[in-house]
């Protein structure tokens, strides 16, 4: 019984210990230097957990040696060491983060609540990726929405708009997670397990209309709580009036764990024996991937607030993995992969951006914004690399992801998908460069209500965003980490579910 | 001594450190400016070791970074970058000292941001001069873009922003929209992105042929810095900036690194041969000839000089187009020589506009009218540049169009003669026009070209019968301003006696020896 033998589980059982632990502290520094901690610590398992993963392969833990399937499973495999290592490492750069955005935007009596729920919400997520066992997926999942409801209502300290954003949220993502539950028990019902490997090893042979209802479910279930277009409309509100450093947080992750659900489920539940997975890529994933990647960039592009625009351009990049995963090529699945990871820098760099120009300006509309360079330039600079990232500028990380994209359409014989692909970035381009625009060439307000002072953001804020924009060039030159595990990891899926290699 | 492998990167990174020189030296302009040149001489020095490499035959590569399995980051000089590099780094080493003269006579802000971007700028033409293959060329194709966007909106007013969102909207929604997904296309065809002599689609024809139409028009009008018509808005636009950054940009780097990425991509990627077979380059060409015909018609139309000049570049580049479009190999090299020509000569004349309005703020055409015995080193260095651009001998941008025709024959294709033919007689009238007023017209108030205007002394007086003026007030713009225009001007005619020690540097890359 050495740790490194525990080691999957540590991911899940270090912070779920550290959250309730949480409340009993006093309000203010004491919550958030926890929270970070434990952060660091889980980020610390899941580096350990993936080099694992990547040099001796996938691991299979057998929680309270419960044999599967009678006991939980966590099965880490390349795919999802990767979804790890990217949730607990945004949390470990956005819990340091948080703590002067959160002295702003929420009440100090709150904040043992606030960490605590934050820890929670990561704690879940994480469950969500590592879990080899469908009804634990569910499990998990409600563990991370849950503490994502309150999260976002905290919101209505600033603004009570945050309330029904929350609560809109919570009615969707409570239907999107019955649904998932209602898929996993029909799948339940023709199997008797809920153990993935096991449901895939029963599922061979029974094409019947149950299973099919059992994924139908469970893909618009998941469609609902990864923002698939048009069952995206909790997003934006949910995204805006959250506290800023909640929005950097889950924007970063929480859509890109569904995504992950959606592809597990896909490659290692079902395989392409099954017609409808063939008939979900061509006929769901493929037309509503592309149009959310048109219809949620052009609305971005006339938004007013710019934490609004952001919220619907995720809406627009999770267009883009859905696409990715459509092809049903290792190509394909791979920019999926890549994508999930890069956009999640990208996004989390930008939502901490706008929380360095709520924290001064104390409003994230464009007019906020106004000559930003001459107000905060370490901040304004930050926005645009990640800005740039965002447009796939060669040198960062969008630039990666697009050519995966682009190389995966070609390569596909989707070669129109290529053309929408740029062009859709082409309207990123615009609603970013609209931004760039009113922070450089504008002159800042002074006087009325979005003047501010000339004062950059506390290093507290400004050294984990950095680290983000760092990242999004790192690995925007650095492909090993995102090309090199992704195209292992996609190949190893794709073996999985018996596709063309 | 250098190696040229160590060359290549290090002109890359040099400017960089110049940059952060700049930077840091932000209070202190002669310090500054000194930075800028020194870190000029040493890439210019940077860029000869590496062409007299290629010179003697080597071809020197260096991979710095494999980023996508399959797609390094890697430069390889071959003679066409070579000479672009050379002529980049040389006119970057004159210009700074021009723009220390014009920015300094002009009083102009945010004189450290200028340079700064301009050390950027440099070093990013310096990636696209080396590329190894079209992924290492977009990147630094892509960071030129970005980093004169400042230079271009230098002034912050409503007028430098328009003009930005329109260089920065036309240049980036082309490059993105357009020549990445070429790229990846290619990519995903041939499995490879790197130029090869004789080009890489031929070995993969069957899967090209189909849509090599496609994919060439996907690429010259994706390299938007090409200015082929109807993507050229982005030039006239750019003329908002500090002349000079009109002038060493707008004239020299920028779309150099345009129609050279053009060249780059029918030598190399598609080859001579397979376009002349599959006549994918033929609709271009005539889009080409259209754009040659089409901007110089435009630009005599326009009584701004700047604006003048600025579709006289749309037109002049695309020559070059033309000559890669026209699939022959003297086609090709005049496209080449036209790089350089065109440089020297259009360099002088932005350097002259920027002489004549620091000297005596006018800007119009109309208003040149006398100036020339006010300036007479200008206009005479204006008038030696404007005759480069219309090809007479002896002057450098006569041996391009010779190729050209030359080419345009081979190609079989008589009318591109002709719209050559017509081009220059276009030149003559928008080009020449200009110095001739400024010698032989009398100045506005002034009855006879050899009164001044300055004059109003009696003409007449009763014992000495008729009074001649005195001499014409020379008032030049500053030396620092002068000096530059000077060797650009001496450059366009040295270069027509040694165009041939070009064409021989040049050979190899059209497979010749």
């Amino acid at each position: 019984m050495n740790l490194i033998a525990q080691l999957p589980v540590l991911p899940i059982v270090v912070p779920i210990i550290a959250a309730p632990i949480t409340l009993l502290l006093p309000p203010g520094r004491a919550p958030h230097l926890w929270a970070s901690l434990f952060s660091w610590l889980t980020f610390a398992a899941c580096i350990a957990l993936f080099m694992q993963v990547s040099a001796n392969g996938p691991i299979s833990y057998e929680l309270g040696d419960w044999a599967p399937p009678i006991g939980i499973e966590y099965y880490v495999d390349l795919a999802n060491a990767l979804v790890l290592l990217l949730v607990s490492g945004i949390a470990a750069v956005v819990f340091p983060f948080a703590y002067r955005s959160v002295q702003l935007e929420i009440d100090e009596r709150q904040t043992p609540l606030f960490y605590g729920a934050l820890l929670i919400c990561m704690t879940g997520l994480l469950g969500v990726t590592i879990t080899g066992d469908a009804f634990n997926v569910f499990v998990f999942l409600e563990i991370s929405s849950l503490s994502g409801y309150a999260l976002i209502a905290m919101g209505a300290r600033r603004d009570r708009r945050a309330l029904t954003a929350a609560f809109n949220y919570l009615v969707m993502g409570t239907i999107g997670a019955t649904f998932f539950v209602i898929g996993i028990g029909l799948l339940y019902q023709a199997t008797g397990t809920l153990n993935m490997a096991d449901l895939a090893q029963r599922l061979i042979g029974q094409d019947n209309r149950m299973i099919s209802a059992g994924f139908a479910f469970i893909l618009v279930g998941m469609g609902l709580k990864l923002a698939m277009f048009p069952l995206h409309l909790w997003l934006p509100n949910a995204y805006t009036y959250a506290p800023s450093a909640v929005t950097a947080f889950m924007a970063a992750t929480a859509t890109k764990v569904a995504v992950y659900v959606i592809i597990r489920f896909i490659f290692s539940v079902f395989n392409f024996d099954f017609a409808f997975i063939g008939a979900a890529f061509t006929y769901v994933l493929l037309p509503l991937g592309l149009a959310g990647m048109f219809v949620a960039s052009l609305v971005a592009l006339f938004q007013e607030d710019v934490k609004r625009m952001l919220a619907y351009s995720s809406v627009a990049q999770i267009g883009y993995m859905l696409l990715g995963l459509s092809f049903a090529t290792v190509e394909g699945l791979t920019a999926t992969l890549v994508h999930v990871f890069n956009h999640a820098l990208m996004k989390g760099a930008l939502f901490m951006a706008v929380a360095c120009v709520v924290l001064r300006a104390g409003s994230h509309s464009i007019h906020a914004f106004a000559g930003l360079s001459k107000r905060m330039p370490v901040t304004t600079w930050a926005f645009i690399i990640s800005g740039l990232s965002l447009i796939g500028v060669p040198l960062t990380v969008g630039f990666i992801s697009k050519w995966y994209l682009l190389q995966a359409a070609f390569e596909a014989g989707h070669w129109y998908a290529g053309f929408l692909i740029v062009a859709s970035s082409l309207i990123a381009l615009a609603y970013v460069g609209r931004v760039a625009e009113v922070m450089l060439l504008r002159e800042p307000a002074e006087e009325g209500k979005y003047a501010m002072p000339k004062e950059e953001a506390p290093l507290s804020m400004l050294i984990p965003m950095w680290v983000l924009v760092a990242a999004n060039i790192y690995f925007g030159v650095r492909t090993d980490l995102t090309g090199g595990i992704a195209t292992r990891a996609a190949e190893a899926l794709m073996a999985m579910a018996g596709g063309a290699p | 001594m250098i190696s040229p492998e160590l060359a290549m990167p290090l002109a890359l990174a040099l400017p960089l450190v110049g940059f952060i020189a700049i930077w840091l030296l932000d209070k202190q302009p002669n310090l500054r400016e000194a930075a800028t040149l020194i870190t000029g001489g040493a890439l210019f020095a940077l860029a000869i070791v590496v062409f007299a490499a290629v010179a003697g035959g080597a071809r020197p590569e260096v991979t710095v970074i494999e980023v996508i399995g399959g797609l390094p980051i890697a430069f390889h000089a071959e003679p066409l970058g070579a000479m672009f590099a050379v002529i980049a780094s040389g006119l970057w080493l004159v210009n700074s000292v021009y723009s220390i003269g014009y920015m300094r006579g002009h009083g102009e802000e945010h004189q450290t941001r200028f340079y700064m971007c301009f050390a950027v700028a440099i070093s990013a033409a310096m990636g696209v001069a080396f590329a190894a293959n079209l992924f290492t060329l977009f990147i630094f194709y892509e960071v030129l873009t970005l980093s004169t966007f400042p230079l271009v909106t230098h002034y912050g007013d409503d007028k430098a922003r328009n003009g930005g969102r329109i260089y920065l909207g036309v240049l980036m929604a082309t490059s993105i929209g357009l020549l990445l997904p070429a790229i990846v296309w290619t990519y995903a065809i041939t499995g490879t992105s790197d130029f090869v002599p004789g080009g890489i689609m031929a070995d993969h024809a069957d899967a090209v042929a189909p849509i090599a139409g496609v994919l060439m028009g996907l690429y010259v009008f994706g390299i938007g810095k090409a200015a082929l018509m109807p993507v050229h808005p982005w030039l006239p636009n750019a003329m908002v900036a500090p002349t000079p950054v009109s002038a060493f940009l707008h004239a020299v780097a920028v779309v150099k690194a345009g129609v050279f990425s053009v060249l780059k991509v029918a030598v190399y990627i598609f080859g001579v041969d397979f376009i002349a077979d599959t006549g994918a380059g033929t609709p271009f060409m005539w889009i080409a000839g259209g754009s040659i015909l089409l901007a110089s018609a435009i630009a005599m139309n326009k009584d701004n000089l700047k604006a003048r000049l600025a579709y006289s570049t749309v037109s002049q580049l695309s020559y070059v187009t033309l000559g890669a479009m026209l699939a022959t190999q003297m086609g090709v090299m005049g496209g080449a020589m036209q790089i350089a020509a065109h440089a020297l000569g259009k360099m002088t004349l932005f350097m002259c506009a920027g002489a004549i309005y620091v000297a005596h703020h006018k800007s119009l055409v109309s208003e040149l009218r006398g100036l020339g015995r006010v300036m007479p080193f200008t206009f005479g260095a204006f008038f030696i540049g404007a005759m480069s651009i219309i090809g007479l001998p002896p002057m450098a941008g006569s041996w391009p169009k010779f190729f050209l025709m030359l080419g345009a024959a081979d190609a079989g294709q008589l009318a591109i003669i002709a719209v050559l033919m017509v081009s220059s007689i276009l030149n003559v009238i928008y080009l020449l026009s200009i110095p001739v007023q400024a010698f032989l017209k009398a100045p506005p108030g002034a009855n006879h070209p050899f009164e001044g205007a300055w004059y109003d002394g009696p003409r007449y007086d009763a014992d000495k019968g008729p009074v001649t003026p005195p001499r014409t007030p020379i008032a030049e713009a500053p030396f620092a301003c002068l000096l530059p225009i000077g060797v650009t001007a001496a450059g366009s005619l040295i270069l027509f006696f040694f165009m041939g020690a070009l064409y021989d540097f040049l050979l190899p890359m059209i497979g010749g020896q």
